[in-house]
């Protein structure tokens, strides 16, 4: 390691200033995919966390032992077992959200900010600061999924965690819910607004 | 003189608005309304610069726009009348009436677009401190002439609103779009409420606006000429008009048709697009190459025409009749902003168009109207079929450098 970092901002510094989402342009496919409604947004993202935080410690473990020219292959590997195990205990648990998500807990394995985590963190740290780094780094995705879900959700259906939130008089008085929320561009859309708002308070991440 | 006494009136408030005036808050609402009644006082042409040809500037040119627009606004108001009128079953067709109608059920629109979209550019250039940009006057009467008559208000905002951010202003501005504003409001709408925006309830205004007009029947429906063509069984069939009579295609060349408010006419588009072309603002090359891609693509459709894509029946010169795709060749290909700019790209983007148009018609029977998607895909592709053009260009002249 170059430089010490505390566990503190290992920790925090993915909420933020570090996101994966908003600042690394990282796991974009799964938050277009994923965030039509809350529910399985926050299922979406639970699975990250652990899955996160799990491959992170076994791979930091194994760092010192993975020869390097195969190591994305073990990391593969690694990260395949967990979310095999993830989505087993959806199924096991909560059928109907491993039913609204279906193939996209599978397609953890391809989400970017897992293979990025590994290769930047895990491979280069020991395990307990690579556990708090994957937990943090799958908080700070969560974060931007319920977000968005919470504006798709509301503003394209209507409702929050499938409780109808927008009262009936309004419906009544003619409104109607905006069905390019639930379509994927308008995810694009509330991603960079979020990106936007960001920005505009984080000066040192403003591009020049 | 009332003319100068008003530009003298200009000139003597002016340095309230320089900064350090006392209203110099609100500078950018002067240089607009300025601006709007006379040309600018500072012209690079004075002072010896080259930037500025001749007396056009960019408001004048959308001056130029809008009056082209309104021979298809002066009809839409007319048609909406006159179908309203049918729909309530009515005989005699009055014109003032017809037109008053028209009139009062597209004024909200116009309004709410124009306050909409003029008060965001407004508060923009204020927050920027740059001059008021105007491309919005042009946008704000094209957004309800391609909408249906009766787009309710607030969806109408929410669109335009949408639009002038996030395809204008955080792309810089006007001049600095990639896509075309006033289809961007529109093709928000249609995909976030279909159920205004398509069907065959929203086409055939059945609203009173301010009481005014027969009542018509409630539940009453009606489809467009291609939403009937697109679910059709057997080729030829008639088109139906409201109240039983088959559409001939003199009324839908005229643009006594259900549709969007200003674009029914074809008759109306051909003017317009004359007085865009003698005006110089319209490139003639993306007009003639969206009617050949429309023909080339409907005769191509419509030499293998089957009964699972009953569009294709339509003969080719049919589908520059019905529908929006006449009135997006003269008033959305050619958005000089958006169109591609070299000679040769023209001509590939405006028949990329007219084929992609009839294509989403003809193989889409969701979508009986392709000339939106069409303009928007374009729009996509247009910097790079500029960039393809260049480059061939210049490989071109450096072969004949090298061979000479």
């Amino acid at each position: 390691m170059a430089e010490k970092i505390s566990n503190r901002k290992v920790f925090f510094n993915p909420f933020s200033k570090d996101n994966p989402v908003l600042v690394q342009i990282l796991g974009i496919c799964s938050v277009l995919a994923v965030t039509v409604k809350l529910a399985p947004a926050l299922a979406m993202g639970l699975s990250v966390i652990a899955v996160l935080a799990f491959s992170n410690v076994i791979i930091s473990i194994l760092r010192k032992t993975i020869p390097t020219n195969i190591r994305i292959i073990v990391q593969l590997v690694v990260v395949a077992g967990l979310v095999v195990i993830v989505s087993q205990l959806l199924q096991a648990y909560a059928y109907d959200v491993s039913k609204q998500l279906s193939v996209f807990i599978s397609l953890i394995i391809t989400n970017c900010i897992l293979m990025g985590r590994l290769e930047a963190f895990a491979m280069a740290n020991r395990p307990w600061p690579s556990f708090l780094d994957g937990v943090g780094n799958g908080i700070g995705y969560t974060i931007i999924l319920v977000s968005v879900a919470f504006f798709r959700e509301l503003l394209g259906s209507g409702t929050l965690f499938g409780f109808r939130v927008v009262p009936q008089a309004l419906y009544d008085a003619g409104y109607v819910d905006n069905g390019l929320m639930i379509l994927p561009p308008m995810a694009l859309v509330v991603v960079a607004c979020i990106i936007w708002v960001q920005r505009s308070f984080n000066k040192d991440l403003q591009e020049k | 003189m009332t003319v100068s006494r008003l530009r003298n009136y200009l000139d003597r408030i002016r340095p309230n608005f320089e900064p350090g005036g006392k209203l110099q808050a609100f500078h950018s609402l002067y240089d607009g309304m300025a601006t709007f009644l006379y040309t600018p006082r500072e012209r690079s042409a004075a002072s010896g610069g080259v930037q500025i040809h001749d007396a056009m500037d960019s408001k004048r040119t959308m001056i130029i726009v809008v009056l082209a627009l309104m021979p298809c606004f002066l009809m839409g108001m007319y048609n909406t009348g006159y179908q309203h009128w049918l729909a309530a079953g009515a005989t005699e067709f009055p014109f003032w009436s017809l037109m008053l109608y028209g009139f009062l059920t597209i004024l909200p629109r116009v309004a709410v677009a124009y306050v909409v979209g003029l008060g965001i550019e407004f508060a923009v250039a204020q927050w920027r401190r740059e001059e008021i940009q105007e491309g919005f006057l042009v946008t704000g009467i094209l957004v309800p002439m391609i909408c249906p008559a009766e787009t309710p208000l607030w969806m109408m905002a929410v669109a335009v609103a949408f639009s002038v951010v996030f395809v204008k202003e955080v792309f810089g501005g006007t001049g600095y779009n990639v896509l075309n504003v006033a289809l961007v409001a529109r093709a928000f709408l249609f995909f976030a409420y279909p159920a205004s925006m398509s069907g065959d309830r929203v086409w055939v205004a059945t609203g009173r606006p301010f009481g005014f007009g027969p009542a018509v029947p409630d539940g009453f429906s009606c489809a467009t000429p291609l939403g009937q063509i697109a679910i059709q069984t057997e080729p030829s069939a008639a088109i139906e008009g409201i109240g039983g009579g088959s559409v001939s295609l003199w009324q839908a060349f005229l643009g006594l048709i259900p549709g969007s408010f200003g674009e029914t006419s074809t008759l109306c588009v051909l003017i317009g697009g004359v007085i865009l072309v003698a005006a110089g603002i319209a490139s003639w090359r993306i007009i003639v190459a969206v009617v050949a891609g429309a023909l080339a693509m409907g005769a191509i459709a419509h030499a293998a025409a089957t009964p699972v894509y009953p569009a294709a029946w339509l003969s080719p010169a049919d589908q520059l009749l019905y529908g929006g795709l006449a009135f997006a060749a003269v008033f959305m290909a050619t958005d000089p902003v958006t169109a591609a700019r070299t000679t040769t790209g023209k001509w590939i983007y405006g028949f990329m168009i007219g084929a992609v148009a009839v294509i989403i018609r003809v193989y889409n029977n969701g979508y009986p109207e392709g000339a939106m998607l069409a303009v928007l895909l374009a729009n996509c592709f247009a910097p790079l079929i500029d960039w393809c053009v260049v480059r061939t260009n210049i490989r071109r002249r450096l072969n004949r450098v090298k061979s000479a």
